[in-house]
């Protein structure tokens, strides 16, 4: 089976199985009791929060552990918003945004917020002015993503850092949940003061994940009871996948540069063999192109006038397996909202298929992966509904 | 980078006559441990100095940690040039222009060790200065109260070029006064009188007291991170004893005495501290009282337990503020750690009056009454556990499962 869905869900990695099941097994006081065993929990936890601080040159005390992407996201916005809102009621968001981002700023709108959806070009990529054009002395909030989700746009989030270093009152919250052990992720330098992170999509466990707080910002919970992460997440913590996200974190970011530059060769082959392939549309320039990066591991096309399970399940019968948009919302059937706004009509919209690729990949995996798209995509063709009966 | 070498100047022990060449020796050996991780480094140790030549290290990292050392009175990022004036004059200017600010004033000072150097020290001041002056014009010279000081040093086989002087930490090469024991509590002042006493030279081993069940894990672990912390100056492994007291102060505490017990407690602790000392051959015992602070540090409670001492005891806060203390705890960086809040065995049974004014007859007769007191300390003592700290290192092995470093 060639697994081509990391961008969903990665396969943990051996060590942090073993993690995992060694501090379940071990140690399973609550971190909050006061006797040793507590206290020994309790000191995993801030080991694994120093970790974390290390490996992004920050402090400790800026790391707090959530249930993963969707919460830290939910929390970031909700929390920003709702604390600082009598500083200004305006927000701005990007138009391709993962759904646990998106869908806050829905609901902030239904609260009374006002909300700027950034556009985005043919390739998915903010243009930072669009967000200096969006700022008013309202604006509380900014959110945009560091790697898009659905098509692979790497954001200029240190562009939009820059516009917003001297707006002490503007806070910048970045998704990273894409990108963290992909990309290099200088938090510190962007100025970034709220990030998202999710353990799962680099080999870490589900039900994991982090918001970074820059020291000084302050949230208002979403999650009340205990007081648990100073506060802003109660709930007794997960020990033994906060443990296991942070060795995964370790490995990831470790790795990173080589994983990018191996990642990023395999990735060229893909979009290469991709073009050439019946009927697609590459939702991204065909070659490398410094002012619309894209992700080293996501390689996004359509098939207009295929219904993009069809070629998904064609492609698991041929032991491949792929996705459509984002997994999360891969269950309707409605346009992509990310290709709608990257300007897609919605035949193109509603035929996406994303490859995203892991460390276990090489060459031969590329070219299996290739080989079976083209037979399944050959097959296919002559029962491709015509755009005008669309 | 303008600057490649750092010039060390040495404090207190270059007054020290004949021994000098030996703390020399110490000193450089202290310095090069303290940099070890920095390989690029080399050495030149000359006439009551040191130079360390960066090579590819960064100046930065090392000026930190050489901050740190004690018998360091002073150094300074130096470049060096070749002994002869138009190179001196090219590394002036370099220097000069390694400063951000447009507009200053300067003079140099310039000093020729090498009396075989052609310009005498007044007319190398004024060729200097005037090449400075004529390829910079928005700087100027003010002898008198000037923004730069342009130091020019010439010896025989170089020259060095600096301004900055960054003051050191003061004091002796660790361990070249001989050797102490100190009272380490979880608080504020005693890591500072560790600290203090480690300066003036003194080879310190840090001693605990702890009560379990009444003090809590977190409060020995937080010792541990102070003793840890403290190693980083001593630059050598760090002893921490640690005592069990729970029994002689639970046997205090039934004497009914409520308001002498600090008084009693502190008296074993000393007797204590006494008998480590003498057994790691140790000849004074170092605390953090700070005259007046709290109850046992009035003059009267120190003379009281002081009594039970015979080795020197040495207070080096004794005279201190409490908020110049609190300065220097977070200087050293031991503070964040000391106000963590876990009761140490002092704090612990604290009476709401503790006699400030203790009388010593009394104090006496109560320890007569407690004919097995002298065999609970000897026990105390032999049940003592001691750490080695560096560091870097975690909470000893086998104490914690958050040791298990597989795991992260």
């Amino acid at each position: 089976m060639l697994y081509f869905d990391h961008s969903a869900s990665s396969p943990p990695k051996e060590e942090v199985i073993r993690t995992v099941s060694e501090v379940m097994a071990q140690i399973y006081a609550n971190p909050s009791s006061l006797h040793r065993s507590g206290a020994e929990a309790r000191k995993l936890l801030e080991r694994a929060r120093e970790q974390a601080a290390r490996l992004f040159g920050t402090e400790p005390s800026e790391w707090r552990f959530t249930s993963g992407g969707t919460e830290s996201n939910n929390l970031a916005i909700f929390g920003a918003a709702r604390r600082y809102r009598n500083r200004g009621r305006h927000l701005i968001v990007s138009a391709v945004e993962h759904p646990s981002v998106a869908e806050p700023f829905r609901a902030l709108e239904r609260e009374g917020f006002r909300v700027t959806v950034l556009p985005v070009g043919p390739t998915g990529h903010v243009n930072p002015a669009d967000v200096e054009a969006a700022l008013t002395d309202e604006t509380i909030l900014v959110s945009v993503m560091h790697v898009n989700n659905e098509v692979g746009s790497v954001q200029p989030i240190e562009a939009i850092g820059r516009l917003l270093r001297d707006r002490p009152r503007t806070l910048f919250h970045v998704d990273g949940v894409q990108s963290v052990g992909k990309l290099p992720v200088p938090i510190r330098e962007w100025g970034v003061d709220l990030f998202t992170i999710s353990a799962h999509k680099f080999g870490g466990p589900r039900g994991a994940g982090w918001l970074y707080v820059r020291g000084g910002v302050e949230l208002e919970p979403i999650l009340y009871g205990g007081g648990q992460e100073s506060g802003l997440r109660s709930g007794t913590e997960n020990v033994p996948a906060i443990v296991g996200a942070a060795k995964a974190l370790r490995l990831a970011i470790e790795s990173q540069p080589v994983r990018a530059e191996r990642m990023g060769r395999l990735r060229r082959r893909l979009v290469e063999g991709v073009v050439r392939l019946p009927g697609v549309v590459l939702s991204g320039p065909e070659e490398d192109d410094p002012n619309r990066p894209m992700a080293p591991h996501i390689v996004h096309f359509c098939c207009p006038g295929l219904k993009p399970e069809v070629i998904v399940h064609s492609l698991e019968e041929l032991g491949v397996l792929v996705s459509t948009k984002s997994a999360c919302s891969s269950k309707d059937d409605k346009p992509s909202a990310v290709l709608t706004a990257m300007g897609r009509d919605a035949a193109c919209a509603s035929s996406g298929i994303r490859i995203s690729l892991g460390d276990e990949h090489d060459e031969a995996s590329i070219d299996a992966l290739l080989e079976r798209l083209e037979t399944v995509l050959r097959r296919l063709m002559p029962l491709r509904r015509k755009e005008e009966r669309h | 980078m303008t600057f490649d070498h750092i010039l060390i100047r040495f404090g207190e022990i270059t007054v020290k006559g004949r021994n000098r060449s030996r703390f020399e020796a110490e000193m450089l050996k202290q310095v090069k441990h303290a940099l070890r991780s920095f390989p690029g480094l080399t050495y030149i140790r000359t006439f009551g100095r040191l130079y360390i030549a960066l090579g590819n290290e960064p100046y930065e990292p090392v000026a930190e940690r050489l901050k740190d050392v004690f018998g360091i009175s002073s150094f300074s990022p130096v470049k060096r040039v070749e002994p002869e004036l138009g190179a001196i004059r090219e590394g002036a200017l370099a220097v000069m222009r390694s400063f951000p600010q447009r507009e200053a004033t300067f003079k140099v000072k310039a000093s020729r060790r090498w009396k075989g150097f052609p310009h005498d020290t007044m007319s190398l001041n004024h060729l200097v200065a005037a090449h400075v002056l004529r390829n910079m014009p928005h700087i100027k010279v003010d002898v008198h109260n000037p923004d730069i000081e342009l130091n020019v040093e010439v010896q025989e086989h170089h020259a060095y070029v600096y301004c900055e002087v960054i003051p050191g930490a003061g004091g002796f090469p660790y361990g070249s006064n001989g050797k102490a024991v100190a009272l380490l509590s979880g608080g504020i002042d005693s890591p500072v009188a560790v600290w203090y006493a480690m300066r003036k030279g003194l080879e310190v081993e840090a001693i605990h007291f702890h009560s379990y069940p009444f003090t809590s894990k977190e409060a020995q672990d937080k010792v541990v991170t102070l003793a840890k912390r403290l190693s980083h100056y001593a630059g050598s492994p760090f002893k921490l004893h640690l005592v069990p007291f729970t029994d002689i102060q639970t046997r205090l505490a039934q004497t009914g005495q409520e308001h002498l017990i600090i008084t009693l407690m502190r008296r074993s602790m000393l007797r204590i501290a006494q008998k480590i000392a003498e057994r790691v051959r140790a000849l004074a015992v170092v605390t953090g009282d700070s005259l007046g602070q709290v109850a046992s540090q009035t003059l009267s409670s120190l003379n009281v337990i002081g009594r039970t001492c015979e080795l020197p005891l040495l207070r080096p806060l004794i005279s201190m503020d409490k908020l110049e203390i609190i300065a220097m705890a977070k200087r050293i960086g031991t503070y964040e750690t000391s106000i963590l809040p876990y009761e140490d065995c002092c704090t612990l049974f604290v009476p709401k009056s503790p006699a400030t004014n203790p009388n010593l007859r009394v104090v006496e007769r109560i320890e007569r009454g407690i004919p097995e007191l002298d065999e609970m300390i000897a026990k105390a003592v032999e049940d003592t556990e001691t750490l080695e700290l560096t560091p870097d290192e975690p909470v000893p092995a086998g104490s914690s499962a958050a040791d298990r470093d597989d795991w992260f």
